[in-house]
C-alpha cells in the first residue's frame, strides 16, 4: 500500500487539529508504549536511579528522571517537557522496563477509600 | 541533592483525583481551568496518529504525518497527600476518541454553558449522562450576555433535577471554587454520603 500523503481535504488536518508534526522521532517511530499509563498515575525516580549505564537514553530520558525524584504525574512531565502525551508515555516505558522509575496508577474514583475524601476536597476548596 | 527534607515524605504518592472541564467551543473552558489552577494554566498536547483513530498498523509511522489536539490542565493542591487535577476537554466533537481517556477514573465533570449558544453544551451532558460521570452545570454568565433564569435553562437542556445547575463566572476564583464544591458535594450525596454542610 502507498503511504498517502495527507492531502487539503484529510479530515483530521487542518486549523482546528493544530499544526503537523512529526513527534514520534524521538521514540524511534514508536507509538505505543509498553504500558498503560494513566494522565494522572504519578511517577516515581528510583532513590539510586543511575542512568549511567544506559547510554543509547535520549537527553529527554534523563530529564524524566530528574522531574519525577518527587512524584509528578504524567500530564505534568509532558507539560513540563513540552512534548505530547503519547511520546512521554513510550519514553516513560522505557525507563520502566529498565527499572528507572516506578508508576503508581490513580485509585479508582469507585474505590475511593471513604467519604473523608469528599469532605477533605470540600473542605480545601472551600480554605482556598 | 537540595532537598530540605530526608524523612522520605516527599516521596509519598498522594491521591489525584481528576475533574473534567467540558462544554462547547468558547463557553470559558480555558478559562475557568486557569482562574482555578494554582500554576501557570499547563497545557500537554495528545497526538493523533493513525494508531490514534483506531487502527492498529504502526508501520510507517515515520511517513505518516500526525496532528495534536492540546489539552489544558491545572492543578489544585488540598492537601500534600490530596491534589485536584482539571482537564479541560478539546472542544471538537470529532476529537470525542480522547474524551474516553480524560474521563477514566475521572471524579466528576463541570459543563459550562453559555446561554447565547446553549445548544453546545448538548454533547458534553448527553456523553456524562451516557457513561454515569457525575457532572454540574455551570451557566458562564458573560458580560452582556441574556441573562436567562436557572429554570429557563434547566427546561430548555432537558436536565434530571437532581443535577446541580448554578450561574458562575469562569473568570472569577471564587466562582469556580463554588461550582468545583457543588459538584464534589453532588458526588457524594450520589454515593449517599453528603458533605455536611460547612
Amino acid at each position: 500500500m502507498r503511504a498517502d500523503s495527507p492531502g487539503a481535504s484529510h479530515q483530521w488536518l487542518d486549523d482546528d487539529a493544530g499544526p503537523v508534526v512529526r513527534p514520534y522521532t524521538l521514540t524511534g517511530g514508536r507509538v505505543r508504549s509498553t504500558h498503560r499509563f494513566d494522565l494522572v498515575a504519578y511517577v516515581l525516580a528510583e532513590p539510586d536511579a543511575d542512568l549511567s549505564g544506559h547510554l543509547d537514553l535520549q537527553p529527554e530520558h534523563r530529564r524524566l528522571v530528574a522531574l519525577a525524584t518527587r512524584p509528578v504525574p504524567v500530564a505534568e512531565l509532558a507539560s513540563d517537557l513540552d512534548l505530547a502525551v503519547g511520546v512521554v508515555r513510550v519514553l516513560l516505558g522505557d525507563l520502566l522496563g529498565r527499572g528507572l522509575i516506578t508508576v503508581h496508577q490513580p485509585r479508582p474514583v469507585t474505590n475511593l477509600p471513604d467519604n473523608d475524601i469528599l469532605k477533605a476536597v470540600v473542605d480545601g476548596l472551600r480554605a482556598l | 541533592m537540595d532537598s530540605v527534607r530526608s524523612d522520605g515524605s516527599d516521596r509519598r504518592i498522594p491521591l489525584a483525583l481528576k475533574i473534567l472541564v467540558a462544554g462547547g467551543f468558547g463557553a470559558g473552558k480555558t478559562t475557568l481551568v486557569s482562574a482555578l489552577s494554582e500554576v501557570r494554566p499547563l497545557q500537554t498536547e495528545e497526538v493523533l496518529t493513525g494508531a490514534g483513530i483506531g487502527t492498529d498498523d504502526t508501520s510507517g509511522v515515520e511517513t505518516k504525518s500526525t496532528t495534536t489536539v492540546a489539552m489544558d490542565f491545572g492543578r489544585i493542591t488540598i492537601n500534600e497527600d490530596l491534589q485536584v487535577y482539571l482537564f479541560g476537554t478539546p472542544g471538537q466533537d470529532r476529537f470525542w476518541f480522547l474524551w474516553d481517556e480524560l474521563a477514566f477514573g475521572a471524579l466528576g465533570a463541570v459543563v459550562l454553558a453559555d446561554t447565547r449558544r446553549l445548544a453546545d453544551c448538548f454533547p458534553s451532558i448527553d456523553y456524562f449522562e451516557q457513561r454515569g460521570v457525575p457532572f454540574v452545570v455551570g451557566v458562564n454568565c458573560f458580560d452582556g450576555s441574556r441573562r436567562f433564569s436557572l429554570e429557563t435553562v434547566r427546561q430548555a437542556l432537558d436536565l434530571d433535577p437532581d443535577v446541580p445547575l448554578l450561574l458562575c463566572d469562569a473568570r472569577d476564583r471564587q466562582s469556580g471554587k463554588e461550582v468545583l464544591i457543588a459538584l464534589v458535594e453532588h458526588v457524594a450525596r450520589q454515593r449517599g454520603e453528603p458533605v455536611p454542610a460547612a
